[in-house]
């Protein structure tokens, strides 16, 4: 099972703060899971601008390519803007 | 040589004058702090009265990624203490949002510490601002100047 989280301005635009998701057997990368997700269509498509969406992987950033086993803590989020 | 790390995050403000004074009775031999507060900045367009900004954060991986940055701060100085507090949640122009402040045998070290960590600070912890002006709010962007400063530690 993945537990994904989204914050911020993305949050918003999803309309969502996290989901858990099933793993599965095409789920290999963030890659993969970023591909089930924007099958959902509309909003859901931002998730594949890596510019504008960033991934974090057990709350450490990752690169889209990152390997997932199933059980992992995902989340996507804009650019950060504290300090 | 062994740096004292303490990172918080949290809502309420932090009082500038205890935090010299914890550094300067833990820090081993200082011979400087530095401290760098960063404040809500007021915007000029539109009414003082009206305005806040709202912090939110990723429980978890912000003491990390803090952490995570002050450690490698105490890595490339020698610093005896490195103290960071970043405040969440929704503030008012002039409040406090962020200090950093170090302790180490000489001024070089402390200052380009505690900048080395703001602008790490401000492109790779997990935090994101909300601006309210009056009857408008949005989401304030990130700056190509403040990842040009980050990157500039990378030379």
């Amino acid at each position: 099972m993945f537990r994904v989280h989204y914050f911020a301005s993305l949050r918003e635009k999803l309309g969502s703060a996290g989901e858990s998701l099933e793993a599965a057997d095409d789920i290999n990368t963030v890659a993969d899971l970023i591909a089930v997700l924007t099958r959902r269509g509309g909003a859901w498509n931002l998730l594949a601008d890596s510019r504008e969406v960033l991934v974090a992987v057990d709350q450490a950033v990752a690169d889209r390519d990152q390997t997932l086993n199933g059980d992992e803590e995902v989340a996507f989020f804009p650019p950060m803007t504290g300090g | 040589m062994t740096t004292m790390i303490r990172v918080d995050v949290q809502q309420p403000d932090f009082d500038l004058a205890a935090e010299y004074s914890m550094l300067r009775d833990i820090a081993d031999n200082p011979g400087a702090i530095a401290i760098f507060s960063g404040l809500v900045r007021e915007l000029h367009d539109s009414p003082a009265a009206g305005q806040s900004l709202t912090l939110e954060h990723y429980p978890g991986m912000t003491e990390k990624a803090l952490k995570d940055i002050a450690e490698r701060a105490a890595d490339r100085w020698p610093l005896s203490v490195c103290r960071i507090i970043h405040r969440v949640g929704t503030l008012l122009p002039k409040e406090q949002i962020v200090l950093v402040a170090t302790a180490s045998a000489h001024r070089d070290a402390a200052f380009d510490a505690a900048r080395f960590i703001m602008d790490y600070l401000k492109t790779s912890a997990p935090f994101w601002k909300k601006q309210v002006a009056g009857a408008q709010d949005y989401w304030v962007e990130s700056r190509a100047s403040d990842h040009q400063a980050a990157a500039r530690w990378e030379k």
